[in-house]
């Protein structure tokens, strides 16, 4: 298993999502001999994971069952523990597309937080690119050093503990694409720019207040980038359901000798409503080209 | 400014063959470059012969007879011009000058799997060929978990530029299987994406029309199969085309023609080469069906994406059958209905999981001081996806047993009551 990469059989150290059904989920670390509680009884790793296929269903001890699946970046953006606040898949994939991130890319990200974008990215410009993602709060940087490792994928990432406004990502010249989601974009562009490849690169930076992006906007004019674009995408999700519609009883019909009452009162239809609320605000994303030095 | 011609990076230049993404302010263009011809864009001829062995993002003017000159100095971009708030036009001068187009911006990019630029430009090209908007194929790809060393289905009717982008995703590692409708996949999109030579070994393809056979595990890979009637028809093409060749000399004997005779056996050198290549052809063809077969048959594909004008329901059951469980599959259509049946009967056979149904809003925003607001809200328009993780299928064992244990409840039941 890793997070950049599909494997068939679990094994011993895997990180698995437990699917409980209904959008309930949890990633457990698979241990031999240990255990997990879940409302339908307890997991025992060694007999019920370790050596099954991923995708399997596992049957509890009280005797209801869950499926084990493979981590994904997806998957994790929405079991992680939160640190800070996340960004979540359908910003994930815009940033991503529009990055050109790809097998290879090196890429820089600041902040890491709780590392749900650097696990996208990670996955995306693997086997052959690199992460170099930087985290001015010790703790955080730390655990995300951690969960790397765990999900096999230490190799494609460095992680600094510093402030990209003042020190930079840690490297010049060599990124193919730089994000940042910090409070004072505009103070990290310079960094930026420096960071990036002299041929170009593509740049995005995720604010979620309009005052950020205004003040983003302006220095990376200031900094000689082109196609300065910002926009906002919104995720919809239908309500797939069969509802019941009554149908009216306009009484018998002149010359009928049907009695009343008969035939169906009521019609199934299979419909899928949108949410009465869409999903709120996260961010504007504005992304922006270093032309060539 | 000159051109710093410092390839430290080693860059390729632009050569012949190539193709490139013409761009001037927000229109884009994919042309070829190739020797001679004229290229129209933005309503200018010009040339692009003057562009190969230049770097991408190089600018061009155009010169007098349509000839590509470098362009000298760097000048800042068009600016918006919209108004300040606060202001009018009161002040505005008709000058004639703010309509004509003196300079032209004409950057030439090239798309490589391996130096990918601005695929955003080419994703902007392929908007106006395609009802799939950027931010839906962003969706899909992300969606699908679509990364290097995967093995992905992927059916769709977008001229390519789905399959592309998988592609390049997936960077040249692994292998992606295009299923196709008809005679042959279209992948004219894919084209334009610009792969190294060693990414076309990754892709594979897979005719519709042999899935049942295939699963049924009926289908003849033999050197007879796939129009294995053409061939001997052919063969008797030819015997027959030269027992015409045997019979007409003779009868030519009596008007000595030299040259007829040497453009008669000409035409049967090129009847039989053309035989031979169409074995070759043939020959070809199978041992591509083969190897697609040979990814398809273990039924451990890694992913699926479908994105057509065919109605999904049947293409996705049916192509469900060849994926690993516990992996994500990707159906995009650009009516809702379609989806909303699928869904429905993924419901009922079950081996799928966190089944969704989405579409997404993209708003853009022009930012200026004093001048930002919203200015483009597209909705709707961009299709809606059906998304989901599979998982293992219910063994008829469990079902089997969960319907035995049911009987025995109900005779338990019966007998309660008769003993009562």
């Amino acid at each position: 298993m890793s997070f950049a990469e599909y494997s068939e059989i679990i094994q011993e150290g895997d990180v698995v999502i437990i699917f409980l059904g209904h959008e309930s989920m949890m990633p457990i670390k698979v241990q031999s001999g240990a255990q997990t509680q879940t409302r339908y009884g307890a997991i025992r790793h060694s007999s019920d994971l370790i050596g099954q296929r991923f995708g399997s269903k596992v049957t509890c001890s009280k005797g209801g069952w869950v499926y084990v699946l493979h981590p994904t970046p997806e998957l994790w953006t929405v079991n992680l523990p939160h640190r800070t606040q996340i960004l979540y898949t359908t910003d994930i994939a815009n940033i991503t597309l529009m990055l050109e991130l790809k097998p290879g890319s090196v890429v820089c990200e600041s902040g890491t937080g709780s590392g749900s974008l650097s696990h996208s990215i990670i996955r995306t410009i693997a086997p052959t690119g690199h992460l170099h993602t930087v985290e001015f709060h010790a703790q955080r940087a730390e655990k995300a050093m951690q969960e790397f490792k765990e999900h096999k994928v230490s190799h494609l990432v460095t992680v600094r503990n510093q402030d990209v406004c003042k020190d930079g990502f840690g490297i010049t010249g060599i990124a193919d694409a730089v994000f940042l989601d910090i409070p004072s974009p505009w103070e990290a562009i310079t960094h930026a720019k420096s960071a990036m490849k002299r041929k170009g690169g593509r740049l995005c930076s995720f604010s979620p207040c309009i005052e950020q992006v205004q003040r983003t906007c302006e220095a990376l004019l200031d900094h000689g980038f082109e196609e300065i674009c910002t926009l906002e995408v919104l995720l919809r999700v239908h309500d797939v359901r069969a509802i019941n519609l009554p149908l009216p009883d306009f009484g018998p019909e002149e010359g009928s000798a049907d009695t009343p009452n008969t035939g169906n009162t009521s019609v199934i239809c299979r419909t899928a409503t949108p949410p009465r609320e869409m999903a709120g605000h996260t961010g504007y994303l504005t992304f922006a080209t270093k032309p060539r030095d | 400014m000159a051109e710093s011609v410092n390839d430290s990076d080693a860059e390729s230049r632009i050569s012949f063959g190539d193709y490139v993404v013409l761009k001037r302010g927000d229109v884009f263009k994919s042309v070829q470059v190739e020797n001679k011809k004229k290229v129209i864009f933005e309503k200018q001829w010009f040339f692009l012969d003057n562009a190969v062995g230049q770097l991408f993002g190089t600018r061009f003017e155009i010169g007098a007879g349509g000839s590509l000159k470098l362009k000298a100095a760097k000048h800042s971009g068009d600016s918006l011009d919209s108004k300040e708030a606060g202001q009018d036009n009161r002040h505005i001068l008709d000058d004639g000058k703010s309509q004509k187009l003196t300079r032209d911006d004409i950057e030439t990019l090239k798309e490589q799997g391996l130096k990918g630029q601005h695929l955003y430009s080419i994703v902007n090209v392929f908007v106006y060929f395609s009802h799939l908007r950027y931010d839906t194929l962003a969706q899909i790809l992300t969606l699908g978990n679509i990364h290097a060393g995967s093995k992905i289905l992927v059916f769709e009717t977008c001229a390519g530029l789905v399959l592309g982008s998988v592609m390049e995703r997936m960077g040249g590692f692994g292998s992606v299987i295009q299923m196709y409708p008809g005679g042959g996949p279209t992948r004219a999109g894919m084209e334009s994406f610009g792969f190294p030579s060693h990414f076309h070994e990754t892709l594979h393809e897979f005719p519709l029309c042999k899935v049942n056979a295939l699963l049924a595990g009926t289908l003849d890979l033999s050197e007879k199969d796939a129009d294995g009637n053409r061939r001997s028809e052919s063969s008797q093409e030819t015997s027959g085309v030269s027992e015409e060749r045997s019979s007409e000399p003779q009868s030519m004997e009596v008007s000595v023609d030299q040259q007829e005779e040497m453009r008669r056996v000409e035409r049967e050198r090129l009847r039989e080469q053309k035989a031979q290549e169409k074995k070759v052809k043939m020959e070809e063809k199978r041992k591509k069906l083969a190897s697609a077969a040979a990814l398809l048959e273990g039924r451990n594909a890694d992913g699926l994406v479908i994105a057509s004008r065919f109605h999904p329901c049947p293409v996705l059951m049916g192509l469900l059958k060849f994926i690993a469980p516990s992996r994500p599959f990707v159906v995009y259509c650009q009516y809702r209905e379609p989806l909303i049946e699928c869904y429905t009967k993924l419901r009922e056979q079950g081996g799928a999981i966190s089944l969704r149904l989405t579409d997404s809003w993209l708003r853009h925003y022009q930012v200026l001081p004093n001048r930002t607001h919203p200015v483009l809200l597209m909705s709707g328009g961009g299709g809606y996806l059906l998304s989901g993780t599979t998982v293992a299928a219910d063994s008829a064992k469990t079902r089997n047993q969960h319907k035995s244990e049911e009987h025995v409840a109900k005779r338990l039941k019966l007998d309660e009551i008769s003993s009562a």
